[in-house]
Protein backbone atom coordinates (compact mmCIF):
# COMPACT_ATOMS: atom_id res chain seq x y z
CA UNK A 1 0.00 0.00 0.00
CA UNK A 2 1.30 3.75 -1.02
CA UNK A 3 2.43 5.24 1.87
CA UNK A 4 1.67 8.76 2.21
CA UNK A 5 1.18 11.73 4.72
CA UNK A 6 -2.49 12.05 5.06
CA UNK A 7 -4.77 14.80 6.42
CA UNK A 8 -7.38 12.54 7.71
CA UNK A 9 -6.20 12.06 11.61
CA UNK A 10 -5.54 16.15 11.33
CA UNK A 11 -9.08 16.83 10.40
CA UNK A 12 -10.61 14.55 13.52
CA UNK A 13 -7.78 16.17 15.76
CA UNK A 14 -7.48 19.58 15.02
CA UNK A 15 -10.99 21.01 15.29
CA UNK A 16 -10.93 20.72 19.15
CA UNK A 17 -7.41 22.15 19.24
CA UNK A 18 -8.39 25.05 17.14
CA UNK A 19 -12.19 25.82 19.19
CA UNK A 20 -10.98 25.48 22.63
CA UNK A 21 -7.87 27.32 21.64
CA UNK A 22 -10.24 30.09 20.28
CA UNK A 23 -12.82 29.97 22.90
CA UNK A 24 -11.58 28.94 25.87
CA UNK A 25 -7.84 28.98 26.23
CA UNK A 26 -8.07 32.45 24.83
CA UNK A 27 -10.95 33.65 26.82
CA UNK A 28 -9.20 32.11 30.26
CA UNK A 29 -5.60 33.65 29.24
CA UNK A 30 -7.19 36.94 28.30
CA UNK A 31 -8.74 37.12 31.93
CA UNK A 32 -5.61 36.59 33.59
CA UNK A 33 -3.54 39.22 30.90
CA UNK A 34 -7.13 42.17 31.81
CA UNK A 35 -5.82 41.79 35.89
CA UNK A 36 -2.88 43.70 35.04
CA UNK A 37 -4.97 46.21 32.85
CA UNK A 38 -5.55 49.71 33.99
CA UNK A 39 -8.80 51.67 34.13
CA UNK A 40 -8.86 55.08 32.84
CA UNK A 41 -11.74 56.86 31.63
CA UNK A 42 -13.93 54.32 32.34
CA UNK A 43 -11.90 52.81 29.68
CA UNK A 44 -9.83 49.51 30.22
CA UNK A 45 -6.47 50.11 28.80
CA UNK A 46 -4.03 46.95 28.25
CA UNK A 47 -0.89 47.12 30.98
CA UNK A 48 1.05 45.91 33.21
CA UNK A 49 0.51 47.01 36.91
CA UNK A 50 -0.62 45.41 39.63
CA UNK A 51 -2.74 48.05 41.29
CA UNK A 52 -6.12 46.03 40.64
CA UNK A 53 -4.04 43.49 43.00
CA UNK A 54 -2.88 45.62 45.51
CA UNK A 55 -7.15 47.13 45.39
CA UNK A 56 -8.39 43.67 45.94
CA UNK A 57 -6.06 41.67 47.98
CA UNK A 58 -5.61 44.71 50.34
CA UNK A 59 -9.31 45.06 51.14
CA UNK A 60 -10.94 43.23 54.07
CA UNK A 61 -14.23 42.61 52.18
CA UNK A 62 -12.07 40.46 49.09
CA UNK A 63 -10.65 38.44 52.32
CA UNK A 64 -14.20 38.08 54.16
CA UNK A 65 -15.93 36.98 50.83
CA UNK A 66 -12.80 34.88 50.22
CA UNK A 67 -13.04 32.37 53.91
CA UNK A 68 -16.73 32.42 53.73
CA UNK A 69 -16.44 31.27 49.79
CA UNK A 70 -13.79 28.76 51.24
CA UNK A 71 -15.57 27.82 54.84
CA UNK A 72 -19.12 27.17 52.93
CA UNK A 73 -17.77 24.91 50.13
CA UNK A 74 -15.98 23.49 52.24
CA UNK A 75 -19.15 22.47 54.67
CA UNK A 76 -21.25 21.96 51.97
CA UNK A 77 -18.44 19.37 50.37
CA UNK A 78 -18.22 17.48 53.74
CA UNK A 79 -21.94 17.55 54.62
CA UNK A 80 -22.52 16.22 50.91
CA UNK A 81 -20.38 13.37 51.86
CA UNK A 82 -21.93 12.44 55.10
CA UNK A 83 -25.56 12.31 53.77
CA UNK A 84 -24.57 10.55 50.50
CA UNK A 85 -22.85 8.18 52.00
CA UNK A 86 -25.43 5.89 53.47
CA UNK A 87 -27.34 6.43 50.80
CA UNK A 88 -24.49 5.32 48.13
CA UNK A 89 -23.81 1.74 50.80
CA UNK A 90 -27.87 1.42 50.55
CA UNK A 91 -27.38 1.45 46.91
CA UNK A 92 -24.63 -0.31 46.56
CA UNK A 93 -24.96 -3.24 48.83
CA UNK A 94 -28.61 -4.03 48.99
CA UNK A 95 -30.15 -2.70 45.84
CA UNK A 96 -30.32 -5.13 43.00
CA UNK A 97 -28.30 -4.07 39.72
CA UNK A 98 -31.95 -2.84 38.05
CA UNK A 99 -32.85 -0.76 40.98
CA UNK A 100 -29.06 0.56 41.12
CA UNK A 101 -29.71 1.72 37.43
CA UNK A 102 -32.83 3.26 37.88
CA UNK A 103 -31.56 5.03 41.03
CA UNK A 104 -28.59 6.72 39.03
CA UNK A 105 -30.45 7.07 35.98
CA UNK A 106 -32.99 9.38 38.20
CA UNK A 107 -30.14 11.34 39.94
CA UNK A 108 -28.87 12.26 36.78
CA UNK A 109 -32.06 14.07 35.42
CA UNK A 110 -31.70 16.80 38.02
CA UNK A 111 -28.33 17.38 36.99
CA UNK A 112 -29.26 18.83 33.57
CA UNK A 113 -32.57 20.37 34.64
CA UNK A 114 -32.63 23.94 35.99
CA UNK A 115 -31.20 24.66 38.62
CA UNK A 116 -31.99 28.02 39.05
CA UNK A 117 -35.94 26.88 39.13
CA UNK A 118 -35.08 24.57 41.57
CA UNK A 119 -33.54 27.16 43.56
CA UNK A 120 -36.52 29.51 43.11
CA UNK A 121 -39.02 26.52 44.13
CA UNK A 122 -37.14 26.27 47.34
CA UNK A 123 -36.99 29.80 48.19
CA UNK A 124 -41.12 29.36 48.00
CA UNK A 125 -40.78 26.15 49.89
CA UNK A 126 -38.72 27.75 52.71
CA UNK A 127 -40.60 31.26 53.01
CA UNK A 128 -41.84 32.77 56.24
CA UNK A 129 -45.27 31.86 55.47
CA UNK A 130 -44.09 28.72 52.90
CA UNK A 131 -45.30 25.53 52.82
CA UNK A 132 -42.74 23.96 54.92
CA UNK A 133 -43.29 26.29 58.18
CA UNK A 134 -46.77 25.61 57.66
CA UNK A 135 -46.27 21.89 57.76
CA UNK A 136 -44.40 22.71 60.71
CA UNK A 137 -46.54 25.00 62.61
CA UNK A 138 -49.10 22.04 62.27
CA UNK A 139 -47.19 19.95 64.41
CA UNK A 140 -46.24 23.16 67.10
CA UNK A 141 -43.32 23.95 65.44
CA UNK A 142 -41.92 27.37 64.38
CA UNK A 143 -42.20 29.34 61.84
CA UNK A 144 -38.45 29.43 61.18
CA UNK A 145 -36.48 31.95 59.22
CA UNK A 146 -34.71 29.63 56.56
CA UNK A 147 -34.17 31.99 53.81
CA UNK A 148 -31.46 34.67 53.24
CA UNK A 149 -29.05 32.56 56.04
CA UNK A 150 -26.42 30.02 55.94
CA UNK A 151 -28.79 27.54 56.43
CA UNK A 152 -30.76 28.50 53.12
CA UNK A 153 -27.74 28.80 51.30
CA UNK A 154 -26.67 24.78 52.19
CA UNK A 155 -30.18 23.89 51.00
CA UNK A 156 -29.13 25.23 47.44
CA UNK A 157 -25.73 23.67 47.36
CA UNK A 158 -26.76 20.23 48.59
CA UNK A 159 -29.72 20.64 46.20
CA UNK A 160 -26.63 21.00 43.41
CA UNK A 161 -24.18 18.33 44.79
CA UNK A 162 -25.91 15.69 46.06
CA UNK A 163 -26.93 13.94 43.03
CA UNK A 164 -23.34 13.80 41.85
CA UNK A 165 -21.70 13.01 45.02
CA UNK A 166 -24.54 10.09 45.38
CA UNK A 167 -23.31 8.77 41.65
CA UNK A 168 -19.71 8.87 42.15
CA UNK A 169 -19.79 6.96 45.81
CA UNK A 170 -21.85 4.48 44.66
CA UNK A 171 -19.83 3.55 41.22
CA UNK A 172 -16.65 2.96 43.64
CA UNK A 173 -18.59 1.62 46.68
CA UNK A 174 -20.25 -1.10 44.08
CA UNK A 175 -17.11 -2.30 42.33
CA UNK A 176 -15.47 -3.14 45.89
CA UNK A 177 -15.12 -6.81 45.58
CA UNK A 178 -17.60 -8.57 47.79
CA UNK A 179 -15.10 -11.33 49.15
CA UNK A 180 -13.00 -8.29 50.97
CA UNK A 181 -16.00 -7.38 52.77
CA UNK A 182 -17.22 -11.36 53.72
CA UNK A 183 -13.27 -11.83 54.49
CA UNK A 184 -12.98 -9.07 56.82
CA UNK A 185 -16.45 -10.51 58.67
CA UNK A 186 -14.85 -14.02 58.52
CA UNK A 187 -11.84 -12.62 60.53
CA UNK A 188 -14.60 -11.81 63.27
CA UNK A 189 -13.52 -7.61 62.24
CA UNK A 190 -16.79 -6.06 63.95
CA UNK A 191 -19.35 -3.54 61.61
CA UNK A 192 -17.35 -0.68 62.70
CA UNK A 193 -14.11 -2.18 61.53
CA UNK A 194 -14.98 -3.24 58.36
CA UNK A 195 -16.78 0.52 57.52
CA UNK A 196 -13.72 1.94 58.54
CA UNK A 197 -10.83 -0.24 57.28
CA UNK A 198 -12.49 -2.10 54.57
CA UNK A 199 -14.96 -0.36 53.13
CA UNK A 200 -13.83 3.16 53.13
CA UNK A 201 -10.09 2.91 52.24
CA UNK A 202 -11.29 0.88 49.30
CA UNK A 203 -14.26 3.31 48.07
CA UNK A 204 -10.91 6.00 48.65
CA UNK A 205 -10.95 7.59 45.18
CA UNK A 206 -14.81 7.89 44.91
CA UNK A 207 -15.44 9.38 48.29
CA UNK A 208 -12.82 11.88 47.74
CA UNK A 209 -13.92 12.64 44.37
CA UNK A 210 -17.16 12.96 45.24
CA UNK A 211 -16.18 15.80 48.28
CA UNK A 212 -13.39 17.14 45.71
CA UNK A 213 -16.82 18.27 42.65
CA UNK A 214 -18.97 19.09 45.48
CA UNK A 215 -16.25 21.57 46.76
CA UNK A 216 -15.59 22.92 43.11
CA UNK A 217 -19.04 23.14 42.80
CA UNK A 218 -20.08 25.00 45.72
CA UNK A 219 -16.92 27.10 45.44
CA UNK A 220 -17.69 28.53 41.87
CA UNK A 221 -21.82 29.09 42.69
CA UNK A 222 -23.39 31.74 42.57
CA UNK A 223 -26.94 31.26 42.81
CA UNK A 224 -27.92 29.69 46.15
CA UNK A 225 -25.85 32.26 48.33
CA UNK A 226 -27.54 34.75 46.06
CA UNK A 227 -30.90 33.89 46.24
CA UNK A 228 -31.28 31.86 49.36
CA UNK A 229 -28.55 32.63 51.04
CA UNK A 230 -29.27 36.21 50.86
CA UNK A 231 -25.55 37.21 49.42
CA UNK A 232 -24.59 38.87 52.97
CA UNK A 233 -21.60 37.77 53.31
CA UNK A 234 -21.34 37.90 49.41
CA UNK A 235 -19.52 35.11 48.25
CA UNK A 236 -16.37 35.24 45.96
CA UNK A 237 -19.12 35.02 42.85
CA UNK A 238 -21.26 37.38 44.30
CA UNK A 239 -18.27 39.63 43.82
CA UNK A 240 -17.48 39.10 40.69
CA UNK A 241 -20.63 39.61 39.52
CA UNK A 242 -21.08 42.97 41.30
CA UNK A 243 -17.64 44.11 40.38
CA UNK A 244 -18.42 43.28 36.50
CA UNK A 245 -21.81 44.60 36.34
CA UNK A 246 -21.09 47.85 37.52
CA UNK A 247 -19.33 49.66 35.63
CA UNK A 248 -16.06 48.77 33.87
CA UNK A 249 -14.03 47.08 37.01
CA UNK A 250 -13.55 44.34 34.65
CA UNK A 251 -9.89 43.74 35.92
CA UNK A 252 -10.51 43.71 39.33
CA UNK A 253 -13.38 40.91 38.79
CA UNK A 254 -10.51 39.39 36.90
CA UNK A 255 -8.34 39.34 40.11
CA UNK A 256 -10.95 37.49 41.65
CA UNK A 257 -11.32 35.00 39.51
CA UNK A 258 -7.88 34.24 38.95
CA UNK A 259 -7.69 33.88 42.80
CA UNK A 260 -10.53 31.76 42.73
CA UNK A 261 -9.12 29.26 39.94
CA UNK A 262 -5.60 28.98 41.86
CA UNK A 263 -7.74 27.94 44.93
CA UNK A 264 -9.70 25.33 42.64
CA UNK A 265 -6.55 24.30 41.44
CA UNK A 266 -4.63 23.52 44.48
CA UNK A 267 -7.76 21.63 46.07
CA UNK A 268 -7.63 19.55 43.38
CA UNK A 269 -4.52 18.18 42.79
CA UNK A 270 -3.93 17.50 46.45
CA UNK A 271 -7.03 15.59 46.65
CA UNK A 272 -6.18 13.58 43.78
CA UNK A 273 -2.69 13.50 45.36
CA UNK A 274 -4.85 12.05 48.04
CA UNK A 275 -6.95 9.91 46.11
CA UNK A 276 -4.75 8.03 44.25
CA UNK A 277 -1.38 8.43 46.41
CA UNK A 278 0.09 5.73 48.40
CA UNK A 279 -1.89 4.29 50.74
CA UNK A 280 -0.72 3.93 53.99
CA UNK B 1 -31.39 -7.01 59.47
CA UNK B 2 -35.11 -6.00 58.39
CA UNK B 3 -34.80 -3.40 60.03
CA UNK B 4 -31.98 -2.05 59.14
CA UNK B 5 -32.97 -2.82 54.92
CA UNK B 6 -36.19 -0.73 56.17
CA UNK B 7 -34.14 2.21 57.45
CA UNK B 8 -32.20 1.92 55.13
CA UNK B 9 -34.58 1.76 52.06
CA UNK B 10 -36.69 4.70 54.38
CA UNK B 11 -32.88 6.74 53.90
CA UNK B 12 -32.98 6.24 50.60
CA UNK B 13 -36.37 7.57 50.30
CA UNK B 14 -35.98 10.84 51.92
CA UNK B 15 -32.80 11.47 49.73
CA UNK B 16 -34.62 11.07 46.46
CA UNK B 17 -37.55 13.31 48.54
CA UNK B 18 -34.92 16.55 49.08
CA UNK B 19 -33.64 15.95 45.06
CA UNK B 20 -36.98 15.72 43.46
CA UNK B 21 -38.97 18.02 45.92
CA UNK B 22 -38.25 21.07 44.35
CA UNK B 23 -39.03 20.27 40.73
CA UNK B 24 -42.17 18.38 41.87
CA UNK B 25 -43.22 22.02 43.68
CA UNK B 26 -42.87 24.26 40.98
CA UNK B 27 -44.68 21.65 38.69
CA UNK B 28 -47.67 21.71 40.94
CA UNK B 29 -47.14 25.57 42.02
CA UNK B 30 -47.70 26.24 38.82
CA UNK B 31 -51.36 25.04 38.99
CA UNK B 32 -52.10 27.08 42.24
CA UNK B 33 -54.11 30.01 42.14
CA UNK B 34 -52.20 31.36 45.02
CA UNK B 35 -49.52 34.08 44.67
CA UNK B 36 -47.82 33.42 47.42
CA UNK B 37 -47.89 29.58 47.46
CA UNK B 38 -48.60 27.72 51.04
CA UNK B 39 -50.54 24.43 52.09
CA UNK B 40 -53.05 24.04 51.90
CA UNK B 41 -53.27 24.78 48.54
CA UNK B 42 -55.52 26.64 46.72
CA UNK B 43 -57.64 26.31 43.14
CA UNK B 44 -56.27 24.80 40.26
CA UNK B 45 -55.79 27.14 37.57
CA UNK B 46 -54.03 27.77 34.16
CA UNK B 47 -53.76 31.36 34.64
CA UNK B 48 -49.94 31.50 35.44
CA UNK B 49 -49.45 29.72 32.02
CA UNK B 50 -51.65 32.27 30.13
CA UNK B 51 -50.08 35.06 31.65
CA UNK B 52 -46.21 33.98 30.83
CA UNK B 53 -47.59 32.96 27.89
CA UNK B 54 -49.19 36.16 26.54
CA UNK B 55 -46.11 38.26 26.80
CA UNK B 56 -44.12 38.11 23.61
CA UNK B 57 -40.84 38.51 25.34
CA UNK B 58 -41.47 35.10 26.66
CA UNK B 59 -41.59 33.75 23.12
CA UNK B 60 -39.01 35.44 22.00
CA UNK B 61 -36.52 34.24 24.92
CA UNK B 62 -37.88 30.23 23.85
CA UNK B 63 -37.25 31.08 20.35
CA UNK B 64 -33.59 32.82 21.27
CA UNK B 65 -32.82 29.29 23.41
CA UNK B 66 -34.33 26.83 21.29
CA UNK B 67 -31.84 28.49 18.13
CA UNK B 68 -28.78 28.55 20.87
CA UNK B 69 -29.58 25.14 21.83
CA UNK B 70 -29.88 23.41 18.70
CA UNK B 71 -26.86 25.16 16.79
CA UNK B 72 -24.68 24.72 20.24
CA UNK B 73 -26.10 21.05 20.59
CA UNK B 74 -24.84 20.64 16.66
CA UNK B 75 -21.53 21.71 16.99
CA UNK B 76 -20.53 20.42 20.46
CA UNK B 77 -21.48 17.08 19.36
CA UNK B 78 -19.07 17.72 16.01
CA UNK B 79 -16.48 18.37 18.42
CA UNK B 80 -17.16 16.27 20.72
CA UNK B 81 -16.94 13.11 18.35
CA UNK B 82 -13.95 14.20 16.71
CA UNK B 83 -12.15 13.92 20.00
CA UNK B 84 -13.32 10.91 21.14
CA UNK B 85 -12.42 8.99 18.06
CA UNK B 86 -9.19 10.83 17.80
CA UNK B 87 -8.56 9.10 21.37
CA UNK B 88 -10.22 6.07 20.27
CA UNK B 89 -8.13 5.98 16.86
CA UNK B 90 -4.46 7.46 17.94
CA UNK B 91 -1.26 7.96 20.01
CA UNK B 92 0.99 11.16 19.65
CA UNK B 93 2.39 12.96 21.46
CA UNK B 94 1.30 15.36 24.26
CA UNK B 95 -2.21 13.65 23.96
CA UNK B 96 -2.26 13.42 27.91
CA UNK B 97 -2.47 17.42 27.93
CA UNK B 98 -4.81 16.91 24.41
CA UNK B 99 -7.14 15.40 26.56
CA UNK B 100 -6.96 17.67 29.48
CA UNK B 101 -7.87 20.38 27.32
CA UNK B 102 -10.79 18.74 25.78
CA UNK B 103 -12.44 17.52 29.69
CA UNK B 104 -11.30 20.93 31.33
CA UNK B 105 -14.20 23.31 30.88
CA UNK B 106 -16.78 21.79 33.11
CA UNK B 107 -14.33 22.41 36.26
CA UNK B 108 -14.23 26.06 35.32
CA UNK B 109 -16.88 28.16 37.63
CA UNK B 110 -19.84 29.12 35.63
CA UNK B 111 -19.01 32.94 36.82
CA UNK B 112 -15.52 33.00 35.53
CA UNK B 113 -16.27 31.21 31.87
CA UNK B 114 -18.85 34.33 32.17
CA UNK B 115 -16.61 37.00 32.72
CA UNK B 116 -13.95 35.45 30.33
CA UNK B 117 -16.47 35.11 27.82
CA UNK B 118 -17.67 38.50 28.11
CA UNK B 119 -14.58 40.08 27.99
CA UNK B 120 -13.40 37.65 25.20
CA UNK B 121 -16.54 37.83 22.74
CA UNK B 122 -16.78 41.73 23.65
CA UNK B 123 -13.27 42.24 21.63
CA UNK B 124 -14.57 40.35 19.26
CA UNK B 125 -17.52 41.99 18.48
CA UNK B 126 -19.79 39.07 19.36
CA UNK B 127 -20.82 39.97 22.91
CA UNK B 128 -25.17 40.51 23.21
CA UNK B 129 -25.17 38.27 20.20
CA UNK B 130 -26.67 34.60 19.67
CA UNK B 131 -23.53 33.43 18.09
CA UNK B 132 -22.23 34.83 21.03
CA UNK B 133 -23.88 32.24 23.18
CA UNK B 134 -23.85 29.38 20.91
CA UNK B 135 -19.74 29.79 20.91
CA UNK B 136 -19.67 29.85 24.80
CA UNK B 137 -22.36 26.85 25.37
CA UNK B 138 -19.85 24.96 22.79
CA UNK B 139 -17.06 25.27 24.41
CA UNK B 140 -18.95 23.69 28.04
CA UNK B 141 -21.08 21.46 25.52
CA UNK B 142 -18.15 19.89 24.05
CA UNK B 143 -16.53 17.36 26.92
CA UNK B 144 -19.93 16.35 27.32
CA UNK B 145 -20.29 14.86 23.99
CA UNK B 146 -16.72 13.55 24.19
CA UNK B 147 -17.61 11.28 26.79
CA UNK B 148 -20.01 9.77 25.89
CA UNK B 149 -19.09 8.97 22.25
CA UNK B 150 -16.15 8.03 23.78
CA UNK B 151 -17.76 5.63 26.15
CA UNK B 152 -20.17 4.49 22.67
CA UNK B 153 -16.58 4.29 20.60
CA UNK B 154 -14.90 1.97 23.23
CA UNK B 155 -17.59 -1.49 22.52
CA UNK B 156 -16.83 -0.62 19.10
CA UNK B 157 -14.24 -3.82 18.03
CA UNK B 158 -11.19 -1.50 16.36
CA UNK B 159 -10.76 -4.30 14.22
CA UNK B 160 -13.72 -3.61 12.68
CA UNK B 161 -12.30 -0.33 11.26
CA UNK B 162 -9.06 -1.99 9.78
CA UNK B 163 -11.32 -4.51 7.89
CA UNK B 164 -13.13 -1.95 5.66
CA UNK B 165 -9.24 -0.75 5.38
CA UNK B 166 -8.02 -3.89 4.40
CA UNK B 167 -11.25 -4.56 1.70
CA UNK B 168 -10.62 -1.37 0.18
CA UNK B 169 -12.67 1.38 1.60
CA UNK B 170 -10.64 5.14 2.36
CA UNK B 171 -10.49 6.15 5.89
CA UNK B 172 -13.33 8.28 4.74
CA UNK B 173 -15.62 5.63 3.36
CA UNK B 174 -14.61 3.30 6.01
CA UNK B 175 -16.06 6.42 8.96
CA UNK B 176 -19.10 6.58 6.93
CA UNK B 177 -20.17 3.22 6.67
CA UNK B 178 -18.62 1.61 9.81
CA UNK B 179 -17.80 4.39 12.76
CA UNK B 180 -20.79 6.83 12.11
CA UNK B 181 -23.47 4.05 11.93
CA UNK B 182 -22.12 2.26 15.06
CA UNK B 183 -21.85 5.83 16.75
CA UNK B 184 -25.27 6.88 16.06
CA UNK B 185 -26.66 6.47 19.55
CA UNK B 186 -24.83 8.18 20.91
CA UNK B 187 -24.42 10.71 18.45
CA UNK B 188 -28.33 11.46 19.59
CA UNK B 189 -27.30 10.88 23.09
CA UNK B 190 -25.31 13.46 23.05
CA UNK B 191 -27.26 15.82 20.54
CA UNK B 192 -30.01 15.76 23.41
CA UNK B 193 -27.93 16.31 26.45
CA UNK B 194 -25.92 19.06 25.35
CA UNK B 195 -28.81 20.72 24.10
CA UNK B 196 -30.02 20.13 27.45
CA UNK B 197 -26.81 21.53 29.05
CA UNK B 198 -27.51 24.59 26.53
CA UNK B 199 -31.14 24.89 27.09
CA UNK B 200 -30.54 25.45 31.28
CA UNK B 201 -27.60 27.33 30.68
CA UNK B 202 -27.92 30.73 32.24
CA UNK B 203 -24.59 32.61 34.44
CA UNK B 204 -22.55 32.40 31.03
CA UNK B 205 -25.43 33.05 28.87
CA UNK B 206 -26.24 36.20 31.59
CA UNK B 207 -22.98 37.59 31.07
CA UNK B 208 -22.47 37.58 27.25
CA UNK B 209 -26.36 37.77 26.39
CA UNK B 210 -26.93 41.58 26.21
CA UNK B 211 -30.90 41.98 24.85
CA UNK B 212 -30.88 38.46 23.00
CA UNK B 213 -31.78 36.86 26.31
CA UNK B 214 -32.27 33.25 26.14
CA UNK B 215 -35.21 31.25 28.71
CA UNK B 216 -33.00 31.13 31.96
CA UNK B 217 -31.55 34.14 31.57
CA UNK B 218 -35.38 35.56 31.57
CA UNK B 219 -35.97 33.51 34.71
CA UNK B 220 -33.66 35.09 36.22
CA UNK B 221 -34.30 38.46 35.86
CA UNK B 222 -38.18 37.92 36.73
CA UNK B 223 -36.03 36.14 39.70
CA UNK B 224 -34.76 39.44 40.58
CA UNK B 225 -37.62 41.05 41.21
CA UNK B 226 -40.47 39.65 43.39
CA UNK B 227 -42.56 36.10 44.01
CA UNK B 228 -44.08 35.55 40.99
CA UNK B 229 -45.67 31.96 39.73
CA UNK B 230 -45.09 32.62 36.22
CA UNK B 231 -41.74 31.78 36.81
CA UNK B 232 -43.27 27.96 37.82
CA UNK B 233 -45.22 28.00 34.31
CA UNK B 234 -42.45 28.98 32.61
CA UNK B 235 -39.96 26.73 34.38
CA UNK B 236 -42.30 23.68 34.50
CA UNK B 237 -42.29 23.87 30.33
CA UNK B 238 -38.83 24.43 30.96
CA UNK B 239 -38.16 21.52 32.77
CA UNK B 240 -40.32 19.14 30.54
CA UNK B 241 -38.19 20.17 27.64
CA UNK B 242 -35.29 19.58 29.52
CA UNK B 243 -35.86 16.34 31.11
CA UNK B 244 -37.44 15.41 27.75
CA UNK B 245 -33.92 15.48 26.36
CA UNK B 246 -31.79 13.71 29.22
CA UNK B 247 -34.08 11.28 29.46
CA UNK B 248 -34.40 10.52 25.61
CA UNK B 249 -30.39 10.78 25.67
CA UNK B 250 -29.97 8.26 29.01
CA UNK B 251 -32.58 5.89 27.30
CA UNK B 252 -30.66 5.35 24.22
CA UNK B 253 -27.29 4.95 26.26
CA UNK B 254 -28.81 2.24 28.48
CA UNK B 255 -30.61 0.40 25.72
CA UNK B 256 -28.00 -0.35 23.68
CA UNK B 257 -25.35 -1.34 26.35
CA UNK B 258 -27.51 -4.30 27.70
CA UNK B 259 -29.42 -6.04 24.85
Amino acid sequence: MKKRLSAYPYMWRLPLLIWQGAFFVGPLVLMVAMSFWLVRNYRMEPDFVLKNWDKMLGRDYFWNAYWVTFFRATLAAGLATLIAFPASCALAFRASDTARRWAVFFLIVPFFTSYLVRVYAWQVLLAESGPLNAVLAHLGLGPFTMLNSGFGAMVGYMTLVLPLVVILQTFSLAAIERDLIEASWNLGASPRATLFRVIIPSARVGLILGAVFAFILSFGDFVSPFYLGGSKPPTLSILIIDTTKSGQQWPRAAVVAVMMIVTLFVVAFAAVGAAYGRRK
Amino acid sequence: MKTAGLLSRLYLAALFLFVFAPIVTSMVFSFNSDRFPTVPLGQFTLDWYRTAFARPEVWAAFGNSLIVALSAAALSTALGFATAYTDFRYGFRFKTAYLALALLPPTIPLVIMGLAMLAWLARLGLSGTLPGIVIAHTVMGAPFAMAICRMRLQQMDAALEAAAWNLGASPWRAMRAVVIPFSLPALISAYCLTAAVSFDEFIVAWFVSGLNKTVPVMILEILQGNVDPQINAIGTVVFLTSMTLVVVAQLLLLRRRDP
